[in-house]
C-alpha cells in the first residue's frame, strides 16, 4: 500500500462532493459526467449551454492542478493502445446504456439512495475488479 | 436568465475537476491500484468516494426538501425506478472498459488537459461509443415508434 494517499484523497473527494451538491442546489442537476458529455454527443434541444460550461470548468480545474505542478505525475496510462481504444468504446457505450457512470450512479445516485444506482455501482465495480484481476493476474 | 446557471455549471465543473485532480483519481494507474484487490492494494478511491458521499448524502436530503433549486424551476431527477437489462448490461460493459484502462468518464475528460495521446485516444473512443449508443437506440426508437418517448434520456443520472 505504498501509494496510499488518504488525506489528498479525502480532501479531493470533499471538493467533488461540494461540486455535486452545488449543482443540485443551484441548478437542480445531477453531476453525472457521462450524462453531461453524452448530452453533447447527442444534443436534444436547448440544454447544451450548461453542459458545455460544466465540461469547460472540469478542464480548467484539472488544468489549474497540472499547472501548479506539485505532487507526482498526475496521469499514467498503463494500458496498450488497442486496450485503450476498446476500453474507451466500452466506457462510452456502456455508461450510456447503463444510464450512468462513477459520478452519476456512484456518487449522485448513491446519495439519492436509488436502487438502480446501487445495483449499477455494484456491477461496474465488481466487473472492473474482475477485469483487472484477469488482465493482471491470469494472462 | 440563463447566465447565472451557466456560471454555476462552470464553477461546479471547476471544483469537480480540481477535486478529481487533487484526489489522484485523474491517474488511471491509481484507480487500477484500487481495482486490483489481489495486488498491492491502494484504498485511496474509497476515501475519495467516501469524502464526496459524506458531503452529498446529507446535503441532497436537505436540498430535495426544497420546492425547487435556487436558479431553476424544478429539479431534474431520474424517473426510472426499476432495475432492467440495459442498466445491468451497460454497467457491466462499462466495468470491463474501466478495468482495462482505469479511466471512467470524469477523470478521462479532465485528463485531456495533459494532452497525452493515450488520453486523447481514450476520450475519442469514448465519444464514439456514446454516439454509437445514441445511433443504435435512435434506430430502435424509430422501429418501435408506437411507444411514446421510450425511456426518456434526460431523466436518467447518466
Amino acid at each position: 500500500m505504498e501509494d496510499f494517499t488518504p488525506v489528498s484523497g479525502l480532501f479531493g473527494g470533499l471538493l467533488v462532493g461540494l461540486a455535486v451538491v452545488l449543482l443540485m442546489l443551484l441548478n437542480g442537476h445531477i453531476a453525472g459526467i457521462s450524462s453531461i458529455v453524452g448530452g453533447l454527443v447527442n444534443p436534444k434541444g436547448g440544454d447544451t449551454g450548461w453542459r458545455v460550461a460544466f465540461v469547460a470548468g472540469l478542464l480548467l480545474g484539472a488544468l489549474a492542478y497540472v499547472l501548479m505542478g506539485r505532487g507526482p505525475s498526475p496521469v499514467d496510462v498503463l494500458a496498450s493502445p488497442p486496450a485503450i481504444l476498446v476500453g474507451g468504446l466500452l466506457v462510452g457505450f456502456g455508461t450510456r446504456m447503463g444510464s450512468g457512470c462513477t459520478s452519476g450512479h456512484g456518487l449522485c445516485g448513491m446519495a439519492l439512495f436509488s436502487r438502480r444506482s446501487m445495483a449499477a455501482t455494484a456491477i461496474f465495480f465488481g466487473v472492473a475488479m474482475l477485469t483487472v484481476f484477469m488482465t493482471r493476474h491470469t494472462f | 436568465m440563463a447566465l447565472p446557471r451557466t456560471l454555476t455549471a462552470l464553477a461546479c465543473g471547476l471544483l469537480f475537476g480540481l477535486g478529481l485532480a487533487i484526489s489522484g483519481m485523474m491517474n488511471p494507474a491509481k484507480v487500477i491500484g484500487f481495482l486490483d484487490v489481489a495486488g498491492d492494494w491502494d484504498p485511496t478511491l474509497a476515501f475519495v468516494m467516501g469524502g464526496a458521499l459524506l458531503v452529498a448524502m446529507p446535503a441532497y436530503r436537505m436540498i430535495l426538501a426544497r420546492r425547487r433549486p435556487v436558479l431553476a424551476g424544478s429539479f431534474s431527477l431520474p424517473e426510472k425506478a426499476r432495475l432492467d437489462a440495459p442498466l445491468t448490461l451497460g454497467s457491466a460493459l462499462f466495468g470491463v472498459g474501466w478495468g482495462l484502462v482505469g479511466f471512467c468518464p470524469g477523470p478521462a475528460v479532465a485528463a485531456v488537459v495533459t494532452g497525452l495521446p493515450a488520453v486523447l485516444g481514450f476520450v475519442a473512443a469514448m465519444l464514439v461509443g456514446m454516439a454509437l449508443h445514441a445511433w443504435i437506440s435512435g434506430e430502435r426508437k424509430i422501429r418501435t415508434s408506437s411507444s411514446p418517448e421510450a425511456g426518456d434520456a434526460a431523466a436518467d443520472p447518466r
